[in-house]
């Protein structure tokens, strides 16, 4: 009880000296139009470095009208007439008026009023504070969220004032955790406040609660019991995340290894099932990632709806486009090389140069930008963990296809035959398979994979001629890592492979864990030469 | 075919290859052939064949203007295919079979270390138009992209100053020139007062594609409290999904700006901006500058390459100027002969596309303005900041404890391009 007293009394004594210092935040309710748009006016007019000043003068009339021109200058949407120092927003392709939003007609020419990292920030701390009070509880967590960011001494009345009204749990709580980052700010603030505080932060538990607190610890000269309970929390804090780390590890290397998968399924059936060096695998994976960006180049110009389902015309698509490269290269180039393996290995490089030099000679030596539909972008938080929606997607996609492709080679027809031609093409033969059209379509059928994947890292990686090459040492180092030949142990590879290198990686830096990688790839080669699961039987010696 | 028939063959096939040797010699003399050496196959033809054509481009322009000293130019393009060591023979190529006049080429450091043995012992004219780590002047070699103080150290500057940052990140591909920039800034930053488990430096390898870990960890390291900010000198390929992980893991400009010195217009091309708005670039040219000098040139390499969209970047810029500087001398010197037109340089003025005049300075670096620019949601770059006048180029960085008593100049009697002004001698390792 006497805490709870102790702490109003600090709260009310503190509350006056904020309010000595900076005269007024909650400001006069009702400016007038014109005030408004000599304000909105002025945020054109000098150079950057005036700007944050101008926000504050403008937001320090308390108008929600305010907000549309500020949302514009961040955006860069906000436009000035040199002539007549008005400021328009420009919306879609025509230009409003910043207070009463009616479209005007201006034929002068107009100027973008220029904005930069630091005028954004403040003006989004500066909406902020306008949509505290909004009805809408979807702002009002959104501005709570920018004002933890920004916490300062300066907005305690604001977030005391919003504290009474705010029922909504949620938006109460990131409230409570501002106040509490703001006492840790105030050098004056009582002991017990600190503590209180401190303790709020710990339950937060989030790298932003760590940054509060390690900020008090670098910079004021607190009580030694408040640095005290700060260094708990902030170990306790740290201890969690170590935790929820080693889950992220394990997350990053699934994601990792789904993209090793990814890249190496399609190899592990033309080298791995086939036994065909093929060094042109990657830019199976390249013609792919082109794929989509020709149906994305087709659908922006043609089809804009479609946007959103533009992987998934894609993937079709790039099974037959590589599939129909890999049968043409099976049928013209690749059967006569059977049982030479290094004439083999130089006749696909050769291939892959050409493709490459094709692709750079269509469609230039640029990248091209491929875009992520919205499915595909962002992150969500699952506890301490942080997913991103690409590799998630990706991650899904790659056990997907690999699903895919061990339902075709065990259960289906053209499975079957394939299985007996890699096991022993004679008998196959005279069995009545005809083995040379099974051994195009399977290259063809491993291609097509190589294009699909394609599709997937077109998602992550930078469409460009050199694609392929930056996946062909790591395909290759993922199927004789599992086990030439079996389609579980490219699973089980690949997935290790990621997960270790991004266990190393923190330690030796990405440069070492890669090296670190290989060597311990060669090591593991020396003592198992046939790889993780390696096949046993008849079918090795054939 | 009876042996007289032969003979006679034989006769009038040799008559027709001196003739046409001739023919050949006679075109020769009368045009004054200029060495293009950019890598037009291989991972680097991503950035280098855009300045094989701006080449053309320049020298077209040349052409039509009536040429240099009444002659004719003429391209010769040579592709030296990303390949290092190849890029000297392909230099050898273009001084002892082609004699060219001058060469404009190269695009990474270890390339252009490996053409440097070949200009000195041919005694070729380089112009290299590509922003690098310093720490070097050569006698043929003139540098017209950034030195360190020209890019690196005003874009620290500008962080420092503006976004107060405390924190920095200095991320880099694995080679010699974000090794020698972050060795640069790491000193400069201490300099300034900046304590050592404030900076953390971070290496990954050429074309690393998986950001995460390192993405998440620019993330923690940013959240202790003070404000962070990534220095770049990621290379190529890598940007992009470097840029992409930042996206999605929510890191935006606001709180951690990342500025980068190796992306400018041709590298955002093939990203979608949305996220990466207000991320932050320092280079000497943005396609944005907005001059009637540089409209007229995006309009002529539009025109050139027969594209709308195509973007213009920081290199074709120190192209423009350095053939520009080159014709001068040429004209100035009178002659092509290399050894006028290496002392004609020296103090040749042109004008750059940002409205100012580039000069050469004896230390064969140029003087640019530096500009910093934020990424805009169109792939362009909005100029935040500019500096007050032109940067001189430094050869040799005062805050690395090895070169700081070095200077570099050309001019005689001195003829030094590693002048030590502490013990009065010129020598070490580099450029003799």
């Amino acid at each position: 009880m006497i805490t709870r007293l102790l702490q109003i009394a600090a709260t009310t004594l503190w509350l006056l000296v904020a309010l000595s210092y900076q005269t007024t935040i909650a400001a006069p309710a009702n400016a007038s139009t014109s005030e408004l748009r000599q304000h909105i006016n002025a945020l054109a007019t000098g150079k950057i470095k005036d700007k944050p000043r101008r926000i504050e003068a403008l937001a320090q009339l308390g108008s929600n009208k305010a907000i549309a021109a500020l949302n514009a200058l961040i955006e860069g949407r906000l436009y000035s007439d040199k002539a007549s120092t008005q400021v328009f927003m420009k919306h879609g392709d025509h230009f409003v008026d910043p207070l009463s939003l009616t479209a005007v007609n201006t034929t002068s020419k107009l100027k973008k009023v220029k904005a930069n990292n630091k005028v954004r920030r403040i003006a989004r701390a500066a909406i902020a504070r306008l949509t505290l009070k909004s009805p809408n509880s979807e702002q009002r967590l959104q501005a709570v969220e920018v004002m933890f960011k920004a916490a300062d001494h300066k907005l305690l009345p604001l977030i005391d004032e919003a504290l009474e009204f705010e029922k909504e749990q949620e938006v109460k709580q990131k409230l409570l955790e501002i106040r509490a980052a703001i006492t840790l700010q105030n050098k004056h603030a009582s002991k017990e406040a600190q503590l209180e505080a401190i303790g709020q932060l710990r339950q937060m538990g989030s790298q932003q609660a760590l940054g509060k607190l390690q900020a008090f610890i670098n910079n004021s000269g607190a009580s030694a019991a408040a640095l005290k309970a700060a260094d708990l929390a902030i170990k306790a804090i740290e201890k969690s995340q170590a935790i929820w780390g080693v889950f992220q590890n394990i997350w990053y290397g699934l994601s990792l290894g789904s993209v090793l998968l990814l890249a190496a399924i399609g190899l592990a059936i033309t080298f791995g099932v086939m036994g065909i060096i093929n060094m042109a695998h990657g830019e199976m994976v390249m013609l792919g990632a082109y794929t989509t960006f020709v149906v994305q180049e087709v659908i922006r110009t043609s089809f804009p709806g479609l946007f959103e389902y533009s992987l998934l015309i894609a993937l079709p698509l790039a099974f037959l486009v590589a599939g129909a490269v890999g049968f043409a290269m099976e049928r013209s180039i690749i059967r006569f090389l059977y049982g030479r393996p290094l004439e083999t290995l130089l006749a696909t490089w050769g291939v892959s140069l050409v493709l490459q030099q094709a692709i750079r000679s269509i469609f230039g030596p640029t990248n091209k930008e491929v875009g992520n539909p919205e499915w595909m972008s962002g992150a969500f938080e699952l506890g301490g963990l942080m997913l991103t929606y690409n590799r998630l997607w990706i991650l899904a996609f790659s056990l997907i296809v690999f699903a895919g492709i061990l339902l075709v080679l065990n259960r289906s027809h053209f499975g079957l035959q394939m299985r007996a031609v890699t096991q022993n093409r004679r008998m196959a033969a005279s069995m009545g398979i005809k083995t040379p059209w099974v051994d195009a379509f399977t290259f063809a059928l491993g291609s097509g994979i190589a294009g699909i994947a394609g599709v997937a890292l077109s998602q992550i990686a930078n469409v460009s001629p050199n694609l392929g090459q930056s996946y062909i040492i790591d395909s290759f180092m993922v199927v004789v890592f599992g086990g030439v030949g079996n389609l579980w142990g490219t699973l089980v590879g690949a997935m290790s492979l990621g997960v270790a290198n991004k266990f190393l990686e923190p330690y030796a830096g990405a440069v070492l864990a890669k090296i670190l990688t290989l060597v311990v790839i060669i090591l593991f080669i020396q003592k198992k030469p046939r790889g993780l699961f390696a096949q046993k039987g008849r079918a090795v010696e054939a | 075919m009876s042996r007289f028939s032969k003979i006679i063959s034989a006769t009038a096939f040799a008559a027709l290859i001196s003739s046409s040797m001739l023919a050949g010699s006679a075109i020769a003399s009368d045009t004054i052939k200029v060495g293009v050496l950019h890598s037009l196959s291989g991972t680097m033809a991503i950035s280098e064949t855009t300045l094989k054509d701006a080449m053309l481009m320049l020298i077209e322009e040349q052409n039509k203007k009536g040429g240099v000293l009444g002659k004719q130019l003429e391209p010769v393009v040579v592709d030296p295919a990303s390949d290092w060591p190849l890029f000297a023979e392909k230099a050898k190529e273009l001084l002892a079979v082609h004699k060219v006049s001058a060469v404009f080429g190269n695009w990474t450091s270890v390339s252009r270390k490996s053409v440097l043995p070949v200009f000195e012992e041919l005694n070729g004219i380089l112009f290299y138009p590509v922003q690098y780590e310093g720490e070097e002047s050569q006698r043929n070699v003139f540098y017209t992209g950034a030195a360190p103080n020209q890019q690196a150290i005003p874009a620290v500057d500008y962080l420092l100053e503006n976004e107060e940052v405390e924190r920095w990140v200095l991320a880099g591909t694995d080679y010699v020139y974000p090794r020698t920039t972050n060795k640069i800034l790491a000193a400069y930053l201490k300099a300034k007062g900046v304590s050592e488990e404030d900076i953390m430096i971070n290496y990954t390898p050429f074309g690393h594609s998986d950001w995460q870990t390192i993405v998440s960890d620019i993330k923690a390291f940013g959240s202790a409290g003070k404000k962070t900010a990534v220095v770049s000198t990621i290379n190529g390929d890598a940007n992009v999904p470097f840029y992409k992980e930042l996206g999605n893991q929510g890191i935006s400009a606001e709180d951690i700006p990342v500025v980068a010195f190796s992306v400018g217009e041709e590298e955002l091309a093939g990203l979608d901006t949305e996220p990466l708005v207000g991320h932050l670039a320092a280079w000497n040219y943005f396609q944005s500058v907005d001059t009637p000098a540089n409209a007229q040139f995006i309009k002529t390499w539009r025109g050139f390459v027969k594209d709308e969209g195509r973007v213009t970047n920081d290199p074709m810029e120190a192209h423009y100027i350095g053939f520009n500087m080159w014709v001068k001398a040429v004209e100035k010197a009178g002659t092509t002969d290399q050894d006028a037109v290496i002392d004609a340089l020296i103090g040749v003025s042109v004008p750059n596309l940002s409205g100012g005049y580039s000069t050469m300075m004896p230390n064969h670096h140029i003087t640019k303005p530096v500009l910093i620019g934020e990424i805009q949601a169109d792939g362009q770059f909005e100029i935040v900041d500019e500096t007050d006048g032109l940067v001189a180029g430094d050869a040799w960085s005062d805050f690395l404890p090895d070169s700081a008593q070095l200077i570099s100049d050309w001019r005689k009697p001195l003829s030094c391009g590693n002048f030590n002004v502490s013990s009065k001698t010129c020598g070490g390792t580099e450029g003799k």
